[in-house]
C-alpha cells in the first residue's frame, strides 16, 4: 500500500457515494440487532429491489447511533432523517417516501439535546460508516494519521504530539497519555508490546463495546500509531468473550486490514511492520487491572502482581508493554491527524478532549453519549438524557462501576472530569454513568457492588478476598434489619483497611461505593439499623413490615 | 536438547478434536496459547470435561492442575453440561434497578432451580451475568444467544414454560 493508493481507495468510495442518491444507514450495533436491526435492514433491502431502485438507494449496516432505547435505528444519510423504533413492516413506507417528507409516525427528533449537546470525536463515524468496510473508513480519512505519522514525522514527535494534547486514559484512572508513551519509548528492550484492554467489565459500562462494533479500525489505526511511537511490532486486542459482535467485526477489520498492507510488514513502504491479535478474555472482571491482563494474555490465571515494575517497563512476557484503554487509542488517529493543540483545546483545563459515557438507568434517554470534559452532570443527565422518567425522582447517579461512587443532587452543577469526580469521591471510571431515582435504596446498591467485588476478587491478597467478604456479611446485615452500631463502625474500618492495603486496584477502590453512599446518604443506613426499615421499600425489612402492619 | 514434541492422539475419533489442534497448531502450541484453546473447545463441545483439559494439558505440555486452575478462574469457563435451551439473566448496574432481580425471581420460582443450575431433565440451564453491554435495553435477558430488551418477568416466564413443556 502506497499513500497514493490509500487516497486512490478514499476518492472511489466518495465517488460511488455521489452517485447514490440515497442511503437508508440501519444501526447494526449490537443494542439494536437485539431489537432485530437485522431483519429491518433485509426488509429495506428487499423493498428498494420491488420498488426498481437498486440503482440509486442503498442500504447499509452503519455503528452505533447512540439512542439505544429508541432502536432499531434508521437514518437517511443525505438528509440526516432518522426513524426510530422501526419495524421490518414499515420498510415499504420508508423507501416509499425517499426523497419526499419522511414517515412522520417513525421520525426521531433530532434536534433534542440528546443530539445537538453532544460532541463527537471518538464516536464521529458511529453510526456514519458501515464498520464491516475498510474502504469506508478510508473514505473518512481513516489511516491517515497513521500515513503521517509514518512518513512525516520520527517517533519522539508523535510521542509529543500525544503529550500536547493532553489525553489522560479513558481506562478510568487518567494517567496521562504522553507520559505513558514516553516511557515505554525509553524503556529499553529488544521487544516491545502494544496492548488495548478492551475488558469492559464494569456492570453499566458498554461504550468500548459500542466503538469496537461501529469504529473497529480506528482502534487499530490508534494501537499502530502507538506502535511506531515506542517501537513495537507485535499488538494484542483483549476483548471480553461477552462480545461476540464486537469479537467478530475487529477479527474482520483485522482481515482487512492485513489485506491492504495497512498491518502486517513495512506498512506505507517504511521499515515499520505491526501485527495485531485478538485474545478473548473469559470473564473475569479483574482482568481489567494491567498487570492481571497481562497474565491473561500469557494465558493463566488473571491475578495482578505488585507494581513497579509497572507493564512500561516489564509488561508481557517481561517486555516493555504499553497499554492503554480501547476509548484512550480511538482518540490517537484524530489527535495526529489534527495535531495534538486541537485536542488540548476541547475540554477543561485537567481534562482534555472528549469523553465517551454509557447512560443508562433511571433517565429517559437511555444510550452511549460523547460530550465535552466539563460538562456538567446535571446538562448529561437532565438535557442530553431528557431526566427521569415517569416523573420520579432525582436520588443519585452512579459513576465509575463497581470501583466508583454514587453522586447526590448537590453535585449535579459540577464539572465532569477526573479530578471533580475523584473530588466528591467517586471516579471517572471507564464511563458507565448509571442514574438512579427514589426507588433506589442506597444501601442495597453498595451491597450490590460489594457482591460484585467480592465474588470477583482474584483472591490473591487478603485485604480484598477477605474484607470484601466481611463487608458484603456486613451491608447484608444492615439490609436485614439486624445491624448494630457497632456493625458500621466495623464496616467504616474496614473500608480504611481494605482501602489502603490491597494489592491491585479492585480492592484499593472496591470501599468506593459504601464510602460514597455512608457520606452522602447516611441518614438511609440509619433508618435500616435504627427504625428497621427501609425507606426506599427495597429491602426485604420494609416489605415485610407492610405485610404485618 | 531435542525437546519431544509429539503431540497426543486424540481422545477420540469425533472430528471436532481436529478444530482444537487447528487453534493450538495456530499458536505454535505454545503454552499461553491455553485459554484460546479452552474457548475453543467450549465453543464446539459446550463446555469443558476432564478429558479435554487433559488434553489440552497436554498438548500444550501445561501442567494439569495449572489447565484446571484457568479453567476454574474465570467464569465464562464451565466444566458441566448446559441444558438444552439457557436463560441468560444479566444482573449489571442498570438491570439491577430496573428489576432484573425480579425477572429472576420469577424464573427460578417455575424452573424449580438456582442461577448455574441445570433442571435435572436437562431442558433448562439458568445463569446470571455480569452486564453483557446492553444496558441501554435494560432489564435484558439472552435466551438461547438472543438478547431480549426490556423484558419483564411475565415475558421470562411466559418463556420458559413454553421451554420446559416442549
Amino acid at each position: 500500500m502506497t499513500p497514493e493508493e490509500l487516497h486512490k481507495i478514499a476518492e472511489t468510495e466518495l465517488e460511488a457515494k455521489q452517485q447514490t442518491q440515497h442511503t437508508l444507514c440501519v444501526c447494526m450495533a449490537a443494542g439494536c440487532v437485539s431489537t432485530h436491526s437485522d431483519k429491518v435492514k433485509e426488509s429495506l433491502a428487499q423493498q428498494i429491489e420491488k420498488h426498481g431502485l437498486k440503482e440509486t438507494c442503498k442500504v447499509k449496516g452503519v455503528g452505533c447511533m447512540g439512542l439505544c432505547m429508541a432502536g432499531p435505528l434508521v437514518a437517511v444519510e443525505q438528509t440526516g432523517a432518522l426513524y426510530q423504533m422501526v419495524a421490518p413492516q414499515d420498510a415499504e413506507e420508508i423507501v416509499k417516501n425517499l426523497g419526499k417528507q419522511p414517515v412522520k409516525r417513525l421520525v426521531c427528533d433530532t434536534t433534542q439535546p440528546f443530539f445537538t449537546r453532544q460532541k463527537k470525536i471518538v464516536l464521529e463515524n458511529s453510526g456514519v460508516v458501515d464498520s464491516e468496510r475498510i474502504e469506508e473508513y478510508i473514505a473518512a480519512k481513516g489511516y491517515e494519521g497513521l500515513l503521517e505519522a509514518l512518513t512525516s514525522m520520527n517517533q519522539a514527535e508523535v510521542v509529543e504530539q500525544v503529550s500536547k494534547s493532553g489525553l489522560r486514559g479513558r481506562g478510568g484512572a487518567g494517567f496521562p497519555t504522553g507520559l505513558k508513551w514516553g516511557t515505554v519509548a525509553k524503556a529499553r528492550g529488544e521487544r516491545k508490546f502494544v496492548i488495548c484492554n478492551g475488558d469492559e467489565g464494569d456492570p453499566g459500562a458498554f461504550m468500548d463495546r459500542s466503538v469496537l462494533e461501529s469504529d473497529p479500525h480506528r482502534v487499530l489505526e490508534g494501537m499502530a500509531i502507538g506502535g511506531y511511537a515506542v517501537g513495537a511490532s507485535q499488538g494484542y486486542i483483549y476483548v471480553r468473550a461477552e462480545y461476540p459482535l464486537a469479537v467478530k467485526r475487529l477479527k474482520d477489520a483485522i482481515k482487512q486490514a492485513e489485506r491492504l498492507g495497512l498491518l502486517g510488514h513495512n506498512i506505507f513502504g517504511t521499515t515499520f511492520s505491526f501485527n495485531i491479535e485478538v485474545r478473548l478474555g473469559a470473564g473475569a472482571f479483574v482482568c481489567g487491572e494491567e498487570t492481571a491482563l497481562i497474565a491473561s494474555v500469557e494465558g493463566k490465571r488473571g491475578q495482578p502482581r505488585p507494581r513497579p515494575p509497572f507493564p512500561a517497563e516489564r509488561g508481557l512476557w517481561d517486555c516493555p508493554t504499553l497499554i492503554n484503554n480501547v476509548e484512550t487509542f480511538a482518540n490517537i488517529p484524530p489527535i495526529i491527524r489534527n495535531g495534538g493543540e486541537w485536542f488540548a483545546g476541547i475540554g477543561t483545563e485537567k481534562g482534555k478532549g472528549t469523553k465517551v459515557f454509557a447512560l443508562a438507568g433511571a433517565v429517559k434517554n437511555t444510550g452511549l453519549i460523547e460530550v465535552p470534559m466539563g460538562i456538567s452532570l446535571r446538562e448529561i443527565i437532565f438535557e442530553i438524557g431528557g431526566g427521569i422518567p415517569d416523573g420520579k425522582k432525582f436520588k443519585a447517579v452512579q459513576t465509575g462501576g463497581p470501583s466508583g461512587g454514587c453522586i447526590p443532587e448537590q453535585f449535579l452543577d459540577m464539572q465532569v472530569d477526573y479530578d471533580s469526580l475523584a473530588k466528591v469521591g467517586s471516579i471517572m471510571g471507564s464511563g458507565g454513568m448509571i442514574v438512579m431515582d427514589e426507588t433506589s435504596c442506597m444501601v442495597d446498591v453498595a451491597k450490590f457492588f460489594m457482591e460484585f467485588c467480592m465474588t470477583e476478587s482474584c483472591g490473591k491478597c487478603v485485604p480484598c478476598r477477605v474484607g470484601t467478604k466481611q463487608m458484603h456479611e456486613l451491608l447484608s446485615k444492615i439490609t436485614d434489619g439486624t445491624a448494630t452500631d457497632e456493625n458500621l463502625a466495623m464496616l467504616e474500618e474496614l473500608c480504611d483497611v481494605v482501602k489502603n492495603t490491597s494489592l491491585c486496584g479492585l480492592g484499593m477502590t472496591a470501599p468506593n461505593p459504601v464510602v460514597s453512599t455512608l457520606r452522602y446518604f447516611r441518614d438511609e443506613y440509619m433508618a435500616h439499623i435504627h427504625d428497621h426499615r427501609c425507606p426506599a421499600g427495597v429491602c426485604k425489612i420494609g416489605k415485610e413490615q407492610l405485610a404485618t402492619v | 536438547m531435542v525437546m519431544n514434541l509429539t503431540k497426543p492422539a486424540m481422545p477420540s475419533d469425533d472430528k471436532r478434536w481436529k478444530i482444537v489442534n487447528a487453534t493450538m497448531r495456530r499458536h505454535g502450541h505454545s503454552q499461553h496459547s491455553l485459554i484460546e484453546a479452552l474457548h475453543t473447545v467450549q465453543e464446539i463441545f459446550g463446555y469443558l470435561d476432564e478429558t479435554a483439559l487433559k488434553f489440552v494439558a497436554k498438548s500444550l505440555r501445561v501442567p494439569l492442575s495449572k489447565v484446571y486452575g484457568v479453567a476454574t478462574f474465570y467464569n465464562f469457563f464451565t466444566l458441566k453440561p448446559q441444558g438444552e435451551h439457557t436463560c441468560v439473566v444479566c444482573m449489571g448496574t442498570a438491570c439491577y434497578i430496573k428489576g432484573a432481580p425480579q425477572i429472576l425471581e420469577a424464573i427460578e420460582h417455575i424452573a424449580k432451580i438456582k442461577p448455574g443450575e441445570t433442571t435435572p431433565d436437562r431442558k433448562l440451564s439458568v445463569i446470571s451475568a455480569r452486564c453483557f453491554g446492553s444496558c441501554g435495553l435494560a432489564p435484558a435477558v439472552v435466551f438461547d444467544g438472543e438478547v431480549a430488551a426490556k423484558v419483564t418477568p411475565a415475558a421470562a416466564t411466559e418463556k420458559i414454560r413454553r421451554w420446559m413443556n416442549s
